[in-house]
């Protein structure tokens, strides 16, 4: 379907579909006051009516507080020189592990079900800074673990490409609802692909910073080392404009980069002729899917016409990301989640004594996969075991950090497929941990090397489902990965294609 | 058999900075359970510790007053355990890379100076509070000391006797309050000791087996723990046992030690780096500057106090055990008062006075100028050393300067020659009997005489005026 943003009603008079905007188009929409900001909002929640219940995408829907929101930006531009912000009323959505103060932040666990922070995490600060109307928090793989949303304690969110499979995860909420214009962008967290791979599996933009370009503060870690907040968008410039407002030092952060930050905008419609694209070699394997190959070639010939220069460039490590990965992060997650005791907040069961009520807590709390990691992770920590795993996994992350920087030292960039297929039936890896694991197969190891990189769409396999491609930049080179994915994104009309819902 | 004991001790200091490790809470202590609490200390989802930067500074400050390498790099790390007051589940704490290592300090035991090593001083943030209920079967959990700066510093196994423990941990805490980065207060917990002990046999090579012995705290109990843990020890080995290794809580209500949880019930930590925290690098600017911040050091003050001041080592020796002390001790002398008078003056009268109000030297109303004043006094036969005794006791109470209260009370030393010459006079007279016998021989009848002429003037006589005047109308 293509993108018609005006429709006749049944006067035959033209109208918008706000929700259908991008935020670019709703600032100019807005700024022109061609509709208020009342009227977004609206036309985000009435859409959400109508598909959400074939989506599933929000575990909370914030309408009352929206339309509080949304009524006190629009009174604020009533008035003559109002203050400058960048998205105000903007109807976006956030990935339920971001704490925001007041409203249910769950991780799509049974243990945080009923857990309201009081406090707001940094990024959604910025983003109520600049106006911002939180829509809802959107599902994912509890605690963020997991590929497809199937691991969330409540329910799965469906593709909104195809109902009968998955949106990728664990920010399949958030990749779903911006595919399904259920907001106008929407917030995921990366760890292992968590962006990049549901962004790919639902046909939008999503971006992975470097590690350090944006706060951790209040987002619920899972990996702390590799955990990254980015945006989840319906086009390149998008995300350009979420990334001027997430990014940036934060004293309460002390893995955040005290980095110089560009306009990350102002690089958007540059050329790229002459840029070095580096195509690692160990990233078009076996197994691969013929479709997701064929459209990522097509892609790189594309960028070649565009003026990038294709050069092939080697990653020797990769084979060993996906077994590195899954000890570190466990690992980290094993600690991490020990807070959840029953102890301060969130779920408790009862027990006769303190060592039966933790158990109980934790047994019941958890799901399956959470609790199949935490144990990995106890594991590859505990005394005799940390040396061959946990220390181990330490020094195969440095040769992959280094397999990185010898390949940025031929080229600017690298493309690769996003995701080694496109969005799967549900069910179809839920009993087999490994095979659900190599979905993330193409963006571990950017996590590993904490580079930054983002999936854009580049096509569509037989079955209609959006294939992603992956541009990785050097550290803190966002602003080359947002050039070429914008030039490629201006060059086609993938990004256009919305699913019928 | 003879035994020697092997003993190394871990203390845990908690440091003065007025907010605590990982985030801005107060580190006040006594408030209203979790009022000191925030989202950071109480391990809400979501949240990050980012260092305070003065927690860095005293460890590192610590460290050079203990002769400790500071490390340029590094690290804290994750200590995994589960309990109710570690709401995180895990205590932020280091492992691998301590701030400090391989340092010593110096301790004297029976007039001779031994080295004590310090293995490491680590940092890490101290746990909350369970209170347990009397009644009903649940607890509560108090979270305002979550999160309060803590050094650990570990000692080599270079003790060799609870005495040496005690001068040991006396020291410690000397330097630590030197320093202004921990209070020292045992009672209240801001310093905790663990012990690790082992014994072996005179001559042995090899050390015994350990344990370790937690919750003592107090001075008195560094060493009563230690001795009746020796004494178990020995028991066990010459009864044909063998020690276990484990570790053992003493409890000072039975004056003993009592198994805790063995080898096998250890804990795994799983320590492993806080990915949360940056590394620490401490470059050499700043590290300058805390070396050039640091306080004279008591050791060296003592040596200054005997070669400088003349003092007697077991003078310079209680001078220099609170910096308080030395410095109200310096002051009186740069103010006048003689070194070794006013020494005896503080060890004497002022340390009597202050034990038995239970007063600090901060809260004496006798300030330094008061005791110079009244040494000058003396020093020029204005009182005599015993009144001064009283004016002391009298500027104790009322803060007063002592030529007041010598005014005020008439105190003033009688030093006209012709006024006491009528007191001798007529003493002569009323003691017909000792001047008989004095003159037969009996010198030692001179100090009655030299009494009831004291006891005449209400000792305000100059004594030696007195003698003189004496000796010549009776020679």
């Amino acid at each position: 379907m293509e993108y018609p943003v005006k429709q006749a009603d049944s006067q035959g008079r033209l109208y918008l579909e706000l929700y259908k905007l991008t935020i670019s188009e709703i600032r100019d929409i807005i700024d022109k006051k061609e509709a208020s900001i009342r009227e977004v909002t609206e036309s985000v929640f009435e859409r959400i009516d109508s598909v959400e219940e074939k989506i599933k995408a929000f575990v909370t829907i914030a309408k009352d507080k929206a339309v509080e929101m949304a009524e006190r930006m629009q009174k604020e531009i009533d008035l003559p020189g109002a203050q400058k912000r960048s998205i105000r009323g903007v109807p976006l959505a956030v990935k339920d592990n971001m704490c925001t103060k007041g409203v249910y932040t769950t991780c799509s666990s049974k243990i945080l079900r009923n857990f309201i922070p009081p406090y707001e995490s940094t990024v959604t600060s910025r983003l109520l800074e600049q106006g911002y109307v939180l829509v809802g928090k959107t599902n994912l793989d509890e605690f963020a673990m997991g590929s497809s949303t199937e691991n969330s304690g409540f329910f799965t969110t469906n593709n909104p490409w195809d109902f009968g499979r998955i949106p990728g995860g664990s920010s399949g909420g958030s990749a779903a609802a911006v595919a399904a214009d259920e907001c106008i962008a929407a917030l995921g967290s990366d760890t292992g692909g968590s962006i990049r791979q549901p962004a790919a599996l639902c046909g939008v933009v999503g971006l992975k910073p470097t590690y350090g370009r944006v706060s951790r503060y209040g987002l619920v870690a899972f990996a702390s080392s590799l955990d990254q907040i980015g945006p989840l968008t319906k086009n390149v410039k998008d995300s350009a404009i979420l990334m001027n407002i997430i990014s940036g030092y934060d004293p309460l952060d002390s893995t955040s980069a005290p980095v110089p930050l560009p306009d990350f905008t102002d690089v958007l419609g540059r050329d790229i002729k002459g840029m070095k694209i580096g195509i690692p070699r160990e990233y078009f394997i076996e197994g691969m899917n013929a479709e997701v190959l064929a459209a990522v070639r097509e892609a790189i010939r594309q960028l070649e016409a565009l003026g990038a220069v294709p050069v092939e460039v080697s990653l020797p490590h990769t084979g060993y990301a996906v077994s590195t990965y899954y000890v570190l992060a466990t690992s980290e997650a094993s600690s991490n989640l020990a807070r959840y005791d029953g102890v301060k907040y969130g779920f408790r069961a009862k027990g006769k004594d303190l060592m039966e009520m933790y158990v109980n807590t934790r047994a019941q709390g958890f799901g399956a996969e959470v609790k199949r990691r935490i144990m990995l992770g106890t594991y590859a920590l505990s005394s005799g075991y940390y040396e061959a795993y946990y220390k181990k996994a330490q020094q195969v992350r440095t040769l992959i950090k280094r397999d990185f920087e010898e390949a940025f030292d031929m080229a600017d960039m690298l493309v690769t497929p996003t995701s080694p297929t496109a969005a799967f039936k549900r069910g179809e890896r839920t009993d087999d941990p490994l095979q659900m694991y190599l979905s993330d197969i193409f963006t571990i190891s950017v996590n590993l090397a904490g580079v930054p990189a983002i999936s854009i769409p580049c096509g569509f396999t037989s079955d209609n489902l959006p294939i992603g491609l992956q541009l990785i930049g050097k550290h803190f080179d966002e602003e080359s990965v947002l050039k070429v994915a914008y030039a490629y994104e201006q060059s086609n009309d993938w990004h256009r294609r919305r699913p019928a819902l | 058999m003879k035994y020697e004991a092997i003993i190394g001790l871990e203390v845990h200091a908690q440091m003065l900075t007025e907010t605590k490790i990982f985030c801005g809470c107060s580190t006040r202590f006594g408030s209203e359970p979790n009022t000191q609490t925030c989202p950071v200390c109480i391990g809400m989802p979501g949240v990050l510790p980012v260092l305070n930067k003065k927690a860095l500074e005293y460890s590192i400050k610590t460290g050079l007053a203990m002769n400790c390498r500071i490390s340029k790099y590094s690290r804290f790390a994750r200590k995994n355990y589960f309990y109710p007051d570690l709401p995180k589940g895990y205590q932020i704490s280091q492992y691998e890379l301590p701030i400090c290592e391989h340092g010593h300090i110096e301790i004297i035991v029976d007039g001779t100076n031994k080295k004590i090593g310090i293995t490491r001083i680590h940092m890490e943030e101290d746990a909350g509070k369970n209170i347990h209920e009397e009644e009903g079967n649940y607890s509560f959990v108090d979270l305002n000391r979550t999160g309060v700066p803590l050094m650990e510093i570990v000692s080599d196994p270079d003790i060799r006797s609870p005495r040496e423990a005690v001068e040991y941990m006396k020291k410690l805490r000397t330097i630590l309050r030197y320093l202004g980065v921990c209070d020292g207060n045992m009672e209240e917990g801001s310093l905790r000791c663990d012990a690790n002990i082992s014994v072996r046999q005179a001559g042995q090579k090899e050390y015994g087996t350990r344990t370790e012995v937690k919750n003592i705290n107090s001075f008195k109990f560094v060493e009563k723990a230690l001795e009746y843990e020796i004494k178990r020890q020995v028991k066990v080995l010459e009864g044909g046992g063998g020690v276990v290794q484990e570790t053992r809580l003493w409890n000072s209500g039975m004056g003993i030690t009592e198994s805790m949880r063995g080898k096998e019930e250890a804990h795994d930590y799983r320590y492993f780096p806080d990915p949360d925290l940056v590394p620490i690098t401490v470059d050499e600017k700043w590290l300058d500057e805390i070396r050039g911040s640091l306080p004279e050091l008591p050791d060296i003050k003592r040596d200054r106090f005997i070669s400088g001041y003349g003092l007697p080592e077991h003078d310079a020796d209680l001078l220099v055990s609170e910096k308080a002390l030395a410095d109200w001790f310096e002051d009186a002398v740069k103010l006048g008062g003689k070194p070794k008078a006013a020494a005896n003056w503080i060890k004497g009268d002022l340390m009597r006075l202050l034990h038995a109000e239970g007063k600090s030297l901060e809260e004496c109303p006798v300030k330094p100028r008061h005791l110079a004043d009244m040494l000058g006094l003396i020093e020029e036969g204005t009182i005599s050393g015993k009144i001064a005794k009283a004016v002391f006791e009298e500027m104790f109470k009322t803060g007063k300067e002592s030529g007041v209260i010598i005014k005020e009370k008439g105190l003033v030393q009688i030093r006209d020659t012709g006024e006491i010459e009528k007191i001798v006079d007529d003493v002569i007279i009323r003691s017909p009997d000792e001047v008989e016998r004095f003159k037969a021989g009996e010198h030692k009848l001179l100090g009655f005489l030299v009494g009831q002429v004291m006891k005449a003037t209400k000792g305000k006589a100059n004594p030696q005026m007195v003698n003189e005047l004496l000796k010549k109308k009776l020679s």
